[in-house]
């Protein structure tokens, strides 16, 4: 669709569209301390694309990027699943050890240390980035196809 | 009556009106987008179905944030849900750009109308 | 002749689930749980001593079941490769034809 609406519309998605991202990234990235993950946190990403067409109508010059960052999500975990491949594949050899994301929590209750987890919030970010771009094309994809019947639909200037 | 037991069944009863309300809606509905949400909801029947077997009395969220490791709920069907709702959601998005493709071609989304191939 | 017929088989369907869904165990009292026990709390290879995750959901989902993972993926990846090519656009009249 090729039509935008109006002013008071578009102010108000420019000011809300970096609260719902950065909304989708904390579901992201605090997925192994509290209730989320890769695929939640990629669908509320999602739904600021969606925002963008109705406002907007299209997307601009990024089109051509979503079906890059897609492959390249699914490659870099299929990449992270397999460097482990001496005992197992999916083998955690980040946790435990003093590294990138290794360190031990102690038993019980405690409240969440973003330093643990191994290899888990490095899949969380992968899978997050492919999930957003998959829906964000089926969303695009589908609104081309809309049509206007028998109405007059002015164009809106500025 | 004995209360207690007809309390304990009223989550599969749940499962099971919402399965027939779904296969209702495929059986005798004549509109093609009335029956894609009627596998919608089936789907929705079968993910409530598992999540409701793993519970167990007066326990707690499976994180350790907030809950004890002795008073936990079990947490494989959890899982199992999540990869279900999933795979509805592909489905769902093929089935209906196989309904933009059909209006296309015949005009009309009545299934009356779309019987035979056309040439 | 097609109606009477499809109203009384959900009604025969609607009878066997129904008695299915009588007779089944009491709702939170499950009877074998070994799985979810090694899972939740076992000394060395639990999910807290093990892989230190606080989120035991999460750890099945990517470390004890990493496989389910990876095919959940590639049916999202295979679902949008069929959606794009059903409503792409040819050089001819517009459509999909033949």
């Amino acid at each position: 669709m090729n039509w935008k609406m109006s002013r008071i519309v578009r102010t108000v998605t420019n000011f809300l569209i970096v609260p719902i991202i950065v909304y989708g990234i904390y579901l992201v990235l605090h997925g192994h301390l509290t209730p989320g993950g890769g695929f939640q946190g990629g669908a509320v990403i999602a739904s600021s694309t969606a925002l963008l067409i109705i406002a907007y109508g299209t997307l601009g010059e990024h089109e051509k990027d979503l079906s890059s960052v897609e492959a390249l999500g699914l490659t870099l975990f299929i990449l992270i699943a397999l460097l482990g491949i001496g005992t197992t594949m999916f083998y955690n050899f980040l946790a435990g050890a003093g590294g990138v994301f290794g360190g031990t929590i102690p038993e019980g209750i405690n409240p969440g240390y973003i330093n643990t987890g191994g290899t888990v919030p490095l899949m969380n970010i992968f899978v997050g980035l492919e999930v957003t771009a998959a829906l964000s094309l089926i969303i695009w994809m589908m609104s081309k196809e809309t049509f206007v019947i028998n109405s007059e639909k002015k164009e809106v200037k500025d | 009556m004995n209360w207690e037991a007809i309390l304990m069944t009223i989550p599969y009863m749940t499962v099971v009106i919402l399965f027939m309300i779904g296969l209702f809606t495929v059986l005798f509905k004549k509109n093609l987008i009335k029956i894609i949400m009627g596998i919608a909801i089936m789907q929705n029947a079968a993910n409530l179905f598992l999540v409701s077997l793993a519970y167990r009395r007066g326990e707690y969220a499976p994180i350790f944030t907030s809950a004890e490791s002795t008073e936990m709920v079990m947490p494989t069907a959890h899982a199992l849900t999540l990869t279900s709702i999933v795979i509805g959601l592909a489905t769902t998005a093929l089935l209906l750009s196989f309904v933009i493709m059909i209006k296309k071609h015949y005009g009309s989304i009545n299934t009356d109308d779309v019987r035979r191939c056309k040439e | 002749m097609r109606k009477p017929i499809a109203v009384l088989a959900l009604l025969i369907l609607f009878v066997f689930l129904a008695m299915g869904a009588i007779e089944m165990r009491p709702f939170g009292e499950p009877e074998e749980t070994e799985m979810d026990d090694y899972f939740l709390y076992d000394e060395e290879e639990g999910s807290q001593a093990h892989n230190h995750v606080n989120n035991v959901v999460t750890a099945v989902l990517f470390d004890y079941r990493g496989l389910d993972t990876l095919g959940e993926a590639t049916i999202l990846f295979a679902a949008v490769s069929g959606v794009l090519t059903v409503l792409r656009e040819l050089k001819k009249e517009g459509g999909k034809d033949d």
